[in-house]
């Protein structure tokens, strides 16, 4: 078990399964000369060569239907698209496409494609360079939607990614790739529709995913100040969606806060506390909280932006109003 | 060129208009490295997309507009805001995320708009720019202001969809608006010989029937005469042109990235016909402008850029209600 990076975890295991099958080859921006816009596949150029680490031209809608036809084809492709807001010129293909061919053909076609992204705000690139929109893919079915939180989960949700059949999209966190944790290798790999109690708490359960675990995990350690032992839910795919997991832990606290970077207003956290609703009901001593991103475009200016994110402290308050 | 009629030849600039190029681009090259130089400082925090190395793009083009034509810029769109008359106060004060600046604070470098300025915005998705100016043209159209639109490009953009799309609406309407390249040879990392099917992105013309026209991009005057021959041919209902400028970026993609994927040798012959030692050459040479007088424009303008700082400096910062007003706007 080493410690390793959240990128370092990416390439590492993108590198493994390179060697272990010829079929995979990786797509996208600056991928292959220049290593990636967030140096995650530095390296692989010079390992695997030109035929395998592809280098693109500017054109996200052609990357993805490239790699659609790739894997109708019989290869495995990694698509990198560099961040979700670009992803938006692929949309089409993605959810058009990717997400229906199977179903569209009666089963005859399986789209065995990953598309990695990055998500998130929080550096002042303004509106266009700092949406969360992991939802928007999360609604749709025929895809599956993997939103790793640690290193750890980098490695064994990007390796279960590589198992599958269907097109399988990872939103990843701008602010986490310099993080580090522990990774198992070997075989390690973290099964679809798993969330991961990442503390246990007997008062509010508080339900992240990606970049928002952070704070719920920050929301935690405030909250023992006032004697509220919060419990800390890692989703780690959001569809499918481990309700399992999440509705257990609601029944020993009897209370949740949703965190989310997105949007409230139809955006993912909505789903959970519905589901809660639907699946707890009678456990809830108070109704589901949830604490998201403000509802306007991301600003640039430091403090806007700062004030359009959702902060521990403000977990932490929603928590406490709960009790 | 193979513009459709015969029509005036474009006016050599004069030595005013030469000067007041000299102006431009010395104020692009002053407010980008002012830049540069108060991140370095620590002064502003932050990242941006210079062009230092392309001012004659933006001066040249813009110099063939009038002050109520359109522009869609890029991610790299400090030097089209300025050229096409932009406040610099308000800009820089829109770096340093202040209320005085162009957007408040709220859009910073990549979404700097002045609509004033017929500067429809600075836009950090590849390749948006275009639509929207088939967008403007229609409207000069429609309402017979006879207004041109211009869309700054990147060569990397060359090869998104919206490319395609707008260059062939714009040529089956006849669109007034000219879509202009800057070809600085990257997209990112990646080299134009890689990325595009083409010697060259103004080859793509043909296949959208417009002119396709090339211009030394480290020549202010050329662009000019190129751009002031595809902005008559628009305005006068005569359709889109497709000018490609062929021009470099000194710094790297991005303020802090190194740029390992070019060689220093490249970088030099671009940096030895930097756009404005040409034009001061030929200012000496054709007009007699000594050298104090073009040292006395850079110190002018390096004291515009110091006001600036000083404006964005003093100014405040957004109060925190500000955070959710212009989601939608509603004027009186
Ligand atoms: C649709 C989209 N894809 C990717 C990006 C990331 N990106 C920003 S600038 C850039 C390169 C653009 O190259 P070019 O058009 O040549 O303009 P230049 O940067 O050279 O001025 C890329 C890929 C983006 N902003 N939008
Ligand atoms: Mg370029």
């Amino acid at each position: 078990m080493a410690e390793i990076a959240y990128r370092e975890a990416l390439r590492q295991t993108m590198r493994e399964a390179l060697i272990a099958d010829e079929r995979v080859i990786l797509m996208g921006e600056d991928v292959g000369a220049y290593g990636g816009s967030y140096a995650v596949t530095k390296g692989l150029l010079d390992e695997f060569g030109p035929d395998r680490i592809i280098d693109t031209p500017i054109s996200e809608s052609v990357i993805v239907g490239c790699g659609i036809g790739a894997a109708m084809g019989g290869l495995r492709p990694l698509i990198e698209l560099m961040t979700i807001n670009f992803s938006l010129l692929a949309f089409d293909q993605i959810v058009n496409n990717a997400a229906k061919l199977s179903y569209m053909s009666g089963g005859q076609i399986s789209v065995p494609l990953i598309i990695r992204m990055a998500g998130g705000a929080g550096s002042q690139l303004a509106a266009q360079h700092s949406q969360s929109l992991e939802g928007w893919y999360a609604h749709i079915p025929g895809i599956k939607v993997a939103v790793p939180y640690s290193p750890r989960d980098a490695r064994g949700l990007l390796r279960t990614a590589l198992t599958e059949q269907n097109p399988v999209i990872i939103i990843e966190h701008t602010a986490l790739y310099a993080r580090k944790g522990e990774v198992p290798d070997g075989d390690y790999a973290i099964p679809f529709g798993e969330a991961e109690v990442i503390r246990q708490g007997s008062d509010v359960t508080l339900i992240g995913y990606s970049g928002s675990v952070f704070q719920a995990l920050q929301a935690a350690d405030l909250l023992t100040e006032s004697g509220v032992e919060a419990e800390v839910l890692n989703l780690r795919t959001l569809r499918p969606l481990d309700v399992g997991t999440i509705v257990a832990s609601v029944r020993r606290t009897n209370r949740a806060v949703v965190v989310e970077d997105d949007w409230k207003f139809g955006g993912f956290a909505g789903e959970i506390s519905a589901t809660i609703m639907e699946e707890a009901f009678d456990d809830l001593d108070a109704p589901v909280a949830r604490v998201c991103g403000a509802d306007v475009p991301i600003p640039y200016a430091k403090e806007l932006e700062q004030a359009a994110l959702p902060s521990a402290q403000q977990v932490a308050d929603a928590a406490l109003k709960l009790m | 060129m193979s513009m459709a009629k015969a029509r005036q030849p474009s006016p050599q600039p004069s030595r005013k208009q030469l000067l007041e190029f000299y102006e431009s681009m010395a104020l692009i090259r002053a407010f980008e490295e002012r830049f540069v130089a108060l991140v370095t400082q620590g002064k502003l925090v932050g990242t941006g997309h210079l062009c230092v190395g392309q001012e004659a793009v933006a001066a040249g083009v813009c110099g063939a507009l009038e002050e109520d034509d359109y522009v869609t810029s890029t991610h790299r769109g400090h030097g089209h805001c300025l050229a096409k008359g932009v406040d610099p106060n308000e800009m820089m004060a829109e770096l340093f995320g202040k209320t005085t600046g162009t957007s408040k604070g709220k859009g910073g470098s990549m979404h700097i708009a002045d609509f004033r300025k017929g500067m429809l915005g600075a836009n950090g998705i590849v390749g948006a720019g275009m639509p929207i100016a088939c967008g403007a043209g229609l409207t000069a159209k429609l309402t017979k202001s006879g207004r041109v639109a211009v869309s700054f490009f990147g060569d990397g953009a060359a090869n998104i969809g919206s490319f395609h799309e707008a260059l062939n609406l714009a040529s089956v309407w006849n669109l007034p608006v000219v879509f202009v390249c800057e070809n600085n040879r990257y997209g990112e990392a990646t080299p134009v010989e890689y990325a595009l099917a083409a010697d060259h992105v103004a080859d793509r013309a043909v296949a959208y029937r417009m002119p396709g026209v090339i211009a030394d991009g480290q020549d202010v005057v050329d662009v000019y005469a190129k751009a002031r021959e595809a902005v008559d041919h628009a305005r006068a209902g005569e359709g889109p042109v497709l000018l490609e400028c062929e021009t470099y970026r000194y710094y790297g993609h991005f303020l802090g990235d190194a740029a390992g994927y070019r060689t220093a040798e490249e970088v030099e012959s671009f940096r030895s016909r930097d756009c404005l030692i040409l034009l001061a050459e030929r200012l000496r040479r054709d007009h007699e402008v000594g050298e104090n007088q073009l040292d006395g424009i850079r110190a002018e303008m390096e004291a515009r850029l110091d006001e600036a700082f000083a404006f964005a400096e003093a100014s405040d910062d957004p109060a925190l209600d500000e955070l959710t007003t212009d989601v939608y706007v509603s004027y009186p």
